[in-house]
């Protein structure tokens, strides 16, 4: 998947920078390094990345529909010669300023400054630059009573069809529907210790091994880390960070990862807008695999019969032994995959 | 080895197997029999219970009109997801409980004669988790819609994206949400029913975006769970919270329908809502006739929509009869609208 996608990239954009390798022995606890780096408070965040790679920034406020959301932030910036829009979770250095941005987990209105800032920049003919850093969108009463959902799958909805570059990068943490609304790009970045997951490690622990310290099992068993990622399709390119963590050296972090945004707007803002839009679309059509086979779904166990009941019990009790299924039995994995993707 | 006594568990959670069924509502004791022949409302006090995915479109649909397509898409295991058992146990466990190859069925069928592409989710299969066979049926769904400009019915009973499937399954928002857009753009109406529960990612992605979107009283319907939300941000969650009806005060749901009226109101929506009539122009851009342009019919729609149109629309016509192919035309012609026909 991951060549095809490369392939995809070939044609349209040649990758200017060579990809970190993917590093498949990551064990638990690189994994679980990783995360920590990920959500460490001192790495840097959004501001300070756009301050130190942009040459011009203003900031835009307000979704014009309800408020400003401190924990999204959206505006101009000139990066080497591009003139582009940015739109970002922002978190706090510290508490007091973690409160004022709710800890970097935006409420609707910030999806929706993002969505208008997206929507101004394609008017405009700007490229898009979304740096994402989010533990999840904000849970909570307030948050579902003004569309959290709804602000989020209208984000992406709006993404997909954009006719505009745009560059997703991943420079902390990518925290499900949260990060995906802003995640939908021709090129999806990631940073070499920053993490993509459907759900946190947290979470996926406390409802599939019903504890939160099954967390580091979890995020392994997610394969959230960068370079794990990548080989599954959904990162197309991971930038290194300085020895230590991209906490250790903000301003080498900042410059590598200039370097391949910029590298990307050079290759992407050429390529005609049907193409890029149709590819982007492509993209995402061709994320997750699955088998397709002409044989009818499994039999139905509409059974009535006593004989059946048991033959229906003698089943259950056969996938629930502690050998897991015997072999010659997982009938649906035995079946040839009529083809692997469209 | 410890001996594992047979365990009914899994089956009775998901399909009752007793005689009774206890109302979570009202505590009255009702017979099974009766209550799917009350289409599973307790007769008493109104609660609606989950319906399984052929329950719901023997409700839904004319008697004999639908027809399956898809039934061979089969789950993979691209993460080699291992909890307290391997995931691809878990799906067959799921699809020797439930009779169903995953969590969701789709097709074409009939509501009071008129056509619909229709894709129903299935709780009883692993939480109606969305993971690539469910987000590809949705898109296909959506695809076919597109294809045949019918109207899409999509019915919603999910606890979100599959963990086991990473983010991969998080990938399905961006994928089914695309296919939509299209939709949208191209003027075919899409209603989305919202039943209990409709929770995560599918809440976040397609569920909420029906150009009508309909629920059954008292669904659970929201994006982050209370468990998530008190997790997360320590709040308290107000009563009601995140019910069809704070939905519908929130102003994210057109109507909350009781069971017994769901078809009518379906028939009656369809009525109002018919697909745009092509306009000769796309009628022969999507046969190809015109400026042949590899980026296939879904791009040139885009194009019909964001351009403003140049001629005044026309009357309907009839699609025209397709020639042969034109020699300029490779068989790339578009991958997406390929396999939204096959």
């Amino acid at each position: 998947m991951v060549d095809r996608l490369l392939g995809r990239s070939r044609d349209a954009t040649p990758a200017p920078f060579p990809a970190v390798p993917a590093d498949s022995a990551d064990n638990q606890a690189a994994v679980w390094a990783r995360v920590q780096l990920a959500r460490n408070l001192r790495r840097p965040h959004t501001l300070e990345l756009i301050r130190l790679m942009a040459d011009g920034w203003v900031e835009l406020h307000g979704d014009r529909l309800f408020g400003d959301d401190g924990a999204m932030v959206a505006g101009l910036a000139t990066i080497d010669r591009h003139r582009v829009a940015i739109v970002g979770m922002q978190k706090g250095a510290d508490t007091e300023e973690n409160i004022r941005r709710s800890f970097g987990m935006p409420h609707p209105e910030g999806y929706r400054k993002a969505m208008r800032v997206m929507e101004m920049a394609e008017r405009f003919g700007l490229p898009i630059v979304t740096l994402i850093d989010v533990p999840g969108a904000h849970p909570g009463a307030e948050s579902e009573e003004r569309g959290i959902a709804d602000a989020i799958a209208r984000s992406i909805a709006l993404m997909s069809r954009l006719r505009t570059p745009i560059v997703a990068v991943i420079t902390g943490e990518g925290g499900s529907g949260g990060a995906l609304a802003l995640a939908v790009a021709d090129v999806v970045i990631a940073l070499e210790n920053a993490t993509y997951s459907v759900i946190t490690p947290e979470g996926c622990a406390s409802i599939l091994w019903r504890t939160p310290e099954e967390a580091p099992t979890a995020a392994r068993a997610m394969r959230m880390s960068a370079g794990e990622q990548q080989r599954l399709g959904v990162v197309d390119v991971v930038v290194p960070e300085p020895a230590g963590g991209a906490h250790t050296d903000h301003a080498e972090t900042a410059r590598h990862l200039r370097a391949t945004i910029v590298g990307w707007l050079d290759a992407l803002v050429p390529v005609p807008t049907d193409q890029l839009v149709e590819a982007r679309y492509r993209r995402f059509r061709a994320l997750g695999p699955y088998t397709e086979t002409a044989a009818p779904a499994v039999p139905a166990p509409e059974r009535t019969g006593l004989a059946d009941r048991l033959r229906n019990l003698l089943d259950i009790n056969r996938w629930a032994s502690p050998t897991g299924p015997q072999p010659g039995q997982g009938r649906q994995r035995d079946e040839p995959p009529a083809r692997d993707e469209v | 080895m410890p001996i594992k006594l047979p365990s009914f568990r899994p089956r009775r959670d998901a399909y009752p197997p007793d005689l009774w069924t206890k109302c979570p509502s009202c505590g009255e004791m009702l017979f099974n029999k009766q209550l799917d022949k009350a289409t599973r409302v307790c007769p008493s006090c109104g609660h609606h219970f989950r319906l399984s995915a052929q329950a719901r479109l023997d409700l839904l649909l004319d008697h004999g009109s639908f027809e399956e397509l898809d039934a061979g898409l089969q789950s993979v295991d691209p993460l080699g997801f291992v909890d307290q058992k391997p995931y691809p146990d878990r799906v067959i466990a799921a699809q020797t409980a439930t009779g169903l190859r995953d969590a969701a069925v789709r097709g074409i069928g009939t509501i009071d004669g008129q056509p619909v592409s229709v894709c129903v989710m299935d709780f009883g299969f692993m939480g109606g988790s969305m993971g690539a066979v469910v987000g590809e049926k949705v898109t296909r769904a959506a695809e076919d819609a597109l294809a045949r400009r019918i109207p899409l019915l999509i019915v919603s009973a999910s606890g979100g994206a599959r963990m086991q499937e990473g983010t991969l399954a998080l990938m399905q928002l961006a994928k089914t949400v695309g296919a939509l857009e299209r939709l949208r753009m191209a003027g075919v109406p899409y209603v989305s029913l919202l039943s209990d529960p409709t929770t995560g990612g599918v809440f976040a992605s397609y569920a909420v975006l029906g150009d009508v979107n309909l629920a059954e009283p008292n669904a659970l319907i929201g994006f982050a769970g209370a468990r998530v939300a008190a997790g997360t941000i320590g709040a308290e969650l107000p009563p009601g919270f995140q019910r069809a009806e704070f939905l519908f005060d929130h102003g994210f749901v057109d109507r909350v329908v009781h069971r017994s009226e769901l078809r009518a109101e379906l028939a009656l929506l369809l009525r109002y809502l018919q697909p745009r009539a092509l306009t000769a122009e796309a009628a022969t851009s999507s046969l190809g006739l015109s400026s042949f342009r590899p980026l296939g019919i879904l791009s040139s729609l885009a194009d019909r929509v964001l351009a403003p149109a140049e001629e005044p629309a026309p009357a309907p016509a009839p699609p025209l009869p397709a020639p042969a192919p034109a020699s300029s035309a490779p068989s790339a012609a578009s991958p997406t609208a390929e396999a939204s026909r096959g």
